[in-house]
């Protein structure tokens, strides 16, 4: 196997492992949570308090 | 992971970015766009006729960051335009304006990362590697592609800060190059730069006369196309009223600066007819410097403007989805926030396949101009929509964050200059056009007869707002 077939393997592989992150990780969190919860976001309410998240 | 944050049992997007963010954001999209594609101008028109698209939609694009930043200034929420168009215009022209942003920056998303591919595949082939049988050999385009979309959408799905400071960092630095590209050609004097042998002659200047001027506009709006995606920023930045005018107004004199000294770098290097088709103009411009520094720069520089215009519309694109979610213009299960990462995830999920799809098995050009087309319906939405804004709320009945001068010169400026670029694509385009109309026309009715009754009416008005004049 050549080094660009290496690396195209390379993308593809990492390419599924961030898909398959996302996916998994969505699937976990609307498992873990209500959709009333998840969809509670309304427009113009302001969250000032980041609660140290950043 | 990031901390998870509850706050009575609801959910919100964060609060976190600055007009730094902001601009890194706006001009982050649109940078790529002087990297490559307003070369196509000059093939439609010339060296002169590029020029002067240059500055007529520079024109247009300030028009529409004055417009942009005095209306969400005051409609500060996720979704940008949509929110704007909801508040002001009403549903069925929210619906549709919500549509426009989503195609247009998927679209763009989309040509970034076909773009992306393409430089790989270029870079290889320049490695001079050979097969078996003597044959030169470059990487498959497509695996980096696809992992372009799929890494830049898991960074927005990990949180919107760590995205735009990213942005913010590669499009600085993109832009950066430019300006030390420039000041290498010498641009105070005539031993780098032949623009008097280059453009001596009527075909060096407006070969195809008045007409490949405004053939030109079409591809003259990709030196800025993109700069209103700040606006999808503002349910995100701590202090909307003075960062999204700040961050927007900075990008477009950015971006007007930029776009100047492009012109001016690739129309003293290179012929006309080779730069109306060129594929990386500002990479070819350093290639003829002879400089190894400045290539690798002008290298680095075209990769981080692709890539910071793909993050960025990823950004915009989810904000706008989760937005119609939200207001069940379309199914609310777009609506949702990560409880952790507090980003529209679902959203973000759901287009990471359209972008993927049309960027490896559609035309780049077809992908641009439907960008273009769908960028273009909303700035014509811009120009009515301030229009009406200012007739319902007049000025001093609402608090505003920034007020536009010259009222209502800029948004007829706008409305002539969207009629004129409509003409130019219709020129290059005029079937995709069409069918974007008649696509347009038919979401509409699904809308308007099916979607519509989903819809929490009293809900989706959120401003706080006296009542308009004339209701």
């Amino acid at each position: 196997m050549t080094t660009f077939e290496l690396l195209e393997y390379g993308a593809w592989g990492l390419s599924a492992v961030f898909g398959l992150w996302m996916l998994f990780d969505m699937i976990k969190t609307d498992r873990s949570y209500s959709e009333d919860l998840l969809t509670s976001s309304r427009e113009g309410e302001i969250e000032d308090k980041l609660d140290g998240a950043r | 992971m990031a901390t998870a944050t509850q706050s009575g049992e609801k959910l919100s997007l964060l609060r976190v970015l600055g007009p730094g963010h902001v601009w890194g954001l706006g001009v982050g999209i649109v940078l790529v766009g002087e990297y490559m594609g307003w070369n196509f101008s000059v093939g439609k028109g010339g060296m002169i006729a590029a020029l002067i698209a240059c500055w007529v939609a520079g024109l247009l694009y300030t028009c529409v960051a004055m417009i942009d930043s005095e209306v969400t200034s005051t409609v500060a929420a996720a979704g940008g335009q949509y929110a704007q168009a909801k508040h002001i215009v009403g549903p069925l022209m929210a619906f549709n304006v919500g549509l426009f942003l989503v195609f247009a920056y998927t679209m763009l998303e989309a040509a970034n990362a076909w773009t992306l591919g393409y430089l790989v595949q270029t870079a290889s082939g320049m490695l001079g590697v050979t097969g078996a049988d003597g044959a030169a050999v470059t990487l498959y385009d497509k695996p980096f592609v696809v992992l372009t979309i799929m890494f830049l959408a898991w960074l927005n799905y990990r949180g919107v800060h760590t995205s735009l400071t990213f942005n913010m960092v590669i499009t600085a630095i993109a832009f950066i190059a430019i300006i030390i590209l420039f000041l290498a050609v010498q641009p105070w004097g005539n031993s780098v730069l032949k623009h008097a042998e280059l453009m001596s002659g009527k075909d060096g200047l407006l070969p195809y006369g008045w007409l490949g001027v405004v053939a030109a506009l079409h591809f003259g709006l990709w030196y800025y196309l993109g700069i209103e995606g700040t606006t999808q920023a503002a349910e995100e930045v701590r202090s909307p009223a003075r960062s999204l005018p700040l961050g927007t107004m900075t990008g477009m004199i950015t971006l007007l600066i930029a776009a100047t000294m492009t012109w001016y770098i690739c129309a003293g290097l290179m012929p006309w007819e080779y730069l109306g088709t060129a594929a990386t103009p500002m990479f070819d411009a350093a290639r003829l410097t002879g400089s190894t520094p400045l290539i690798w720069l002008l290298f680095v520089g075209t990769v981080f403007a692709t890539v910071a215009s793909a993050n960025g519309c990823i950004n915009d694109a989810s904000r706008a989805w989760f937005s119609m979610g939200r207001d069940r213009y379309l199914p609310e299960w777009f609506g949702a926030v990560h409880p952790a990462y507090r980003t529209p995830y679902r959203a973000i999920v759901f287009l990471v396949p359209l972008a993927v799809i049309f960027a490896c098995f559609v035309p780049l050009d077809q992908i641009i101009t439907f960008s273009i087309l769908s960028g273009l319906l909303g700035y014509t939405f811009m120009a009515i929509n301030v229009t009406m804004f200012r007739n319902k709320w007049p000025l001093g009945s609402i608090s505003r964050g920034f007020v536009y001068p010259m009222h209502p010169l800029p948004a007829l400026v706008l409305l002539v200059l969207c009629g004129v670029t409509y003409f130019a694509v219709f020129l290059g385009y005029g079937a995709q056009l069409l069918a974007m109309m008649v696509f347009y026309i038919v979401a509409s009715l699904w809308f308007h007869f099916h979607r519509y009754k989903y819809v929490r009416r009293g809900d989706q008005f959120t401003m706080q707002w006296p009542r308009p004049i004339g209701h």
